[in-house]
């Protein structure tokens, strides 16, 4: 597979999703820098990293939106290219219109960083292939603007069309306001576009695909776009 | 370069004048004297920042020159932006501690924020790249009303700061106590990887090589926060000097890091300094003085936030992310391509000269011209008298008699593991970003944290510590003991000690009171370090923590970095399996002194704090390794704030492992209360299957150390008998609540 990662000034999960996918997954990956427009054509697999890029100046998201880069992820994404955002990625495609909805503040209106654990909502997307049906997985999250929300029509159509992925759920799968760590509507935690060839999502799957480190759960993610690339 | 014209005529110097810079008129004579006339304004701002306190540790230097510095690891010792030890394979770790105290008490968010920064650039100034921060952070007590305001406001600003730069922030420590209520301490720690043979040093070498400006532009923040804020006590008119703390901006830290980082990878960058405390001044007089060259440079060159700042101004804004490089003369677009890719303000803004003179002109006229020795090296070590202190007659004897002992203990162990000093920071270090870089091996909350180095089979691990009431009550004993918990920390995880960093925090200097707990306390320091054989590379002294005469505890906080060589060896804290065994390395003895048990229960910090015997600790501290780096062992815990209960305790509901529970079985002629919250120092906690018995106690007389089987990992509750009474049983889940949420609970309460 064909990876590139997208680096804004900002940016600071590029390296580690650089390394994930470079150095655990053994795939080829690139680098593309936010100032260029580039012919992305040729690649399976574009990532938008996780970090404050732009320095989170105006909203999380807002100015990268309009970097030379995002005009050609833009075109990518429309030809049916698939873009996996993570984090502020996720912010992104939502401020670029890639992704419907927004994120606003945790509820907590602090930055959280830990361990949640999330419920896949559809295994029918080229993200979840490889997940088992309401399979639950273990991965961190690492924000201040996490609580994803979206008017009550919309949060119905989304559930109708199968786009949400991911919700926060206790260890068991239960989805609960005690399990939901921000305060997203309907517990989201991702979500695809309707081609599902666009993914967002808080936690981060990169930080659980080491087993070096603790826990790879994340690795089914990647491992879903790699075997069905 | 213009002709400098003859210097502007200034407002006369009067001795108000001189004491509104914090100096005093000997200091003033003194200046006159060595640089043959009368200073200008300007160049009066530039004596008072460098020969402020804080910029020419005049207090404290001849007490600093007895520490050890050397070992054959130390690349880098003190004296440069932060100290460099090599751990192997051609790379070096580089690191330093740093406090940020008065600016956080103003301003926590900002203050706290800016002591991120500061500590970031002097690591990354040597070529490093930022790969773990830590802090040590002090409050008052709970009840005071402005504790929970700075709480919030400092762990707000390093979380916002550090997440930003998207370096990880790994571990640290928090106490409250009322010594600390009019002055709170925020010491931030950074540690950096570099290529041994990549390291950049801040020195302005190479007649003609060219200064280059990097980084935010200059404003009119933060000017004389190193001479007035950071150099005095603090009173009723403190809020006034609000407008010295300067204000953080963590992008543009960011985009500095990832543009120096490319920079250090050309040949012709020379040196570099970052522009902390006294700004461009202590920058460009301090390099000059490293390279007994001469710098002259040109402010109208320099880039600035609003018009009409003056030289004054200029030279002494503290304004935030800003570096100062030496570069070798052709390669001026090189470097400023490189800037501009990053979206940086850079400017050539003067040469390096031979004259050993700082030369500065302005508009065209020539505002400084000051010899650099005078400047850099001329405030006089200050022989400050010393006396001990008379409160340590009362507080020291007390007779244990005093406090009835207990039958049950379960009481006693819900409100230490309710403490604040001993309560989960889980509040605290969810709020950091603790994940990023993937190097983080051991998640916050641990003895230590540890990191891995890519692309080796090394691991770092580092711990900070301090338990400033035995240093209260003992200065040198305390300091000794700060040192040799630290290293036991490092130790529990499997690593090697090789190398600390010290931030000392104590009162008013000019009170003898204090400068004998500074000497006793740097005594004890050198002495544990000089036994343990650990090289102090890098460091910084605060001293006026004072608030209307009142100092706080003496607080030498010492960071120490520990090696793993190998990744596969690192060890934790909590409990892994039903059924293990759980022992203690070194044994308890009757001490209550200091102990967090006679605060939390007595209101009393009184007493002598526990004895070291560092000969012991070694024998602990090997053996301890001994058995991990052997695979025997499945957790270790050091025994510090509650004893031995609490450490049991810690280790059932360790984050990242299952919640477990433990029957200790104790034999025991000690009190109750000594023996489960005692703070006997050389203590570990073990826990290991059982087959593994035989070997390790074999091990233990071989060695020899002291070595007890104590109890059993499992079920639900937390049981301690004592010579065959049950004195503490509590539902291991109840215990674990109370610990997780106290702190969380009190910082989230609103008045």
């Amino acid at each position: 597979m064909k990876c590139g990662i997208v680096v804004f000034p900002g940016s600071n999960c590029d390296h580690d999703c650089y390394h994930i996918l470079k150095h655990i997954l053994n795939q080829e990956t690139h680098w593309l820098w936010h100032k260029d427009e580039a012919n992305l054509e040729s690649f399976d697999l574009v990532v938008l990293p996780g970090g404050f890029s732009y320095g989170d100046y105006l909203r999380p998201g807002a100015i990268a939106s309009f970097s030379p880069i995002m005009n050609s992820v833009i075109t990518f994404a429309k030809a049916g290219g698939k873009v996996l955002g993570i984090c502020n990625g996720f912010q992104i495609l939502l401020e670029s219109g890639l992704l419907p909805g927004t994120l606003i503040q945790n509820q907590s209106r602090k930055f959280i960083c830990k361990n949640v654990t999330v419920r896949i909502e559809n295994i029918d997307t080229p993200f979840t292939r490889n997940c088992g049906e309401n399979q639950v997985l273990e991965i961190p999250i690492a924000h201040h603007e996490g609580s994803y929300y979206i008017d009550p029509f919309s949060l119905n159509q989304l559930e109708d069309n199968g786009q949400i992925l991911f919700r926060y759920c206790d260890t068991k799968g239960k989805v609960s306001a005690e399990s939901n760590p921000n305060g997203s509507v309907g517990s989201v935690a991702g979500v695809t576009n309707e081609q599902r060839n666009v993914m967002g999502m808080m936690p981060h799957p990169e930080r659980c695909a080491d087993p070096q480190l603790t826990g790879t759960d994340g690795q089914i993610i990647f491992q879903s776009l790699i075997q069905n690339s | 370069m213009d002709k400098p014209k003859k210097n502007r005529p200034g407002p006369e110097i009067t001795p108000q004048i001189v004491k509104e810079h914090g100096l005093t008129v000997e200091e003033f004579r003194r200046i006159v004297d060595l640089i043959g006339r009368n200073p200008n304004m300007t160049e009066l701002g530039i004596f008072s920042v460098m020969w402020s306190e804080h910029c020419s540790y005049k207090s404290s230097r001849p007490y600093l020159r007895k520490l050890p510095v050397e070992s054959p690891r130390v690349l880098q010792g003190p004296g440069e932006n932060a100290g460099v030890i090599d751990i192997g394979d051609g790379l070096a770790v580089a690191f330093k501690i740093e406090s940020h105290n008065h600016p956080s008490f103003i301003e926590p968010r900002q203050g706290a924020a800016t002591g991120v920064g500061g500590i970031m650039r002097d690591v990354f100034t040597m070529g490093a790249r930022p790969i773990a921060l830590m802090n040590s952070l002090r409050f008052g007590e709970l009840d005071e009303p402005r504790t929970r305001f700075l709480l919030n406001g400092v762990v707000d600003g390093i979380s916002s700061y550090g997440n930003c730069t998207g370096v990880p922030t790994v571990g640290g420590e928090i106490y409250f106590d009322a010594c600390y209520n009019g002055n709170n301490l925020v010491n931030a720690f950074c540690l950096g990887l570099v290529k041994s043979d990549r390291i950049f040093l801040a020195g302005a070498g190479g007649v003609g090589n060219q200064i280059l400006y990097v980084g935010s532009k200059t404003g009119r923040d933060g000017i004389h926060g190193a001479s007035l804020l950071a150099s005095s006590e603090f009173d009723e008119n403190t809020e006034d000097k609000r407008p010295t703390v300067q204000v953080g901006d963590p992008f543009t830290e960011k985009l500095l890091i990832e543009a120096c980082l490319e920079l250090f990878k050309c040949d012709w960058v020379v040196g570099v300094q970052d522009m902390g405390a006294a700004g461009l001044t202590s920058s460009s007089f301090e390099m000059a003085h490293r390279a007994e060259t001469g710098v002259f440079m040109d402010l109208s060159k320099v880039p600035v936030r609003e018009e009409g700042m003056i030289p004054y101004e200029i030279l002494l804004s503290e304004s935030q992310e800003r570096m100062l490089f030496v570069i070798k003369p052709g390669h001026e677009k090189e470097a400023l391509v490189i800037l501009d890719k990053w979206g940086l303000d850079a400017a050539i803004i003067g040469e390096v000269v031979e004259e050993p003179n700082v030369r500065i002109q302005f508009e065209g006229k020539e505002v400084v011209n000051l010899p650099i020795i005078p400047v850099v090296d001329g405030a006089l070590d200050l022989k400050r008298p010393a006396k001990r202190p008379e409160y340590l007659d009362e507080v020291v004897h007390i007779s244990l008699t005093e406090f009835p002992d207990f039958s049950r203990g379960d009481a006693a162990l819900k409100k230490l593991l309710a403490c604040p000093n001993i309560a989960s920071k889980e509040w605290v270090y969810e709020q950091y970003d603790h994940m990023v870089r993937l190097d983080t091996m051991v998640l916050p909350g641990s003895d230590a944290a540890v990191l891995r180095v890519k692309d080796t089979d090394k691991a770092i691990a580092i711990s900070v510590d301090c338990n400033s009431r035995y240093c209260y009550l003992d200065p040198y004993e305390g300091a000794a003991i700060a040192v040799a918990e630290a290293c036991r920390n490092v130790v529990c995880s499997g690593a090697v000690p090789i190398g600390l960093t010290n931030c000392l925090n104590f009162g008013n200097p000019e009170k003898p009171e204090i400068m004998w707990q500074f000497q006793q306390a740097v005594e004890g320091m050198g002495d544990a370090c000089r036994f343990f054989d650990i090289p102090v590379v890098s460091g910084n002294v605060s001293l006026y923590n004072e608030t209307k005469g009142e100092a706080i505890y003496p607080t030498p906080t010492v960071a120490v970095v520990g090696l793993i060589e190998d990744q596969t060896k690192v060890m934790t804290q909590g409990f892994k399996k039903s059924g293990d065994q759980i022992a203690l390395i070194g044994f308890t003895m009757e001490e209550l002194g200091g102990t967090e048990y006679l605060k939390t229960m007595f209101d009393r910090s009184a007493g002598k704090p526990p004895v070291l015997d560092r000969k012991h600790e070694k024998q602990v501290q090997d053996f301890c390794r001994e058995l991990i780096q052997r695979g025997l062992i499945s957790s270790a815990h050091d025994c510090s704030e509650g004893g031995l209960a609490v450490a049991v305790a810690e280790s059932c509901f360790s984050p990242g492992c299952q919640t477990l529970g433990a029957t200790l079985t104790l034999e025991s002629t000690l009190r109750n209360d000594t023996l489960l919250f005692g703070e006997t120092q050389s203590r570990i906690v073990i826990s290991f299957p059982e087959e593994r018995i035989n070997e390790i106690e074999d091990l233990a007389m071989a060695f020899p150390v002291d070595f007890s089987l104590i109890g059993k990992v499992g079920g639900s509750h937390f049981t301690i008998m004592v010579n065959g009474n049950e004195i503490v049983k509590q539902e291991i889940d109840v215990l674990k609540e109370i610990w997780k949420t106290s702190l969380g609970n009190y910082a989230g309460q609103t008045t």
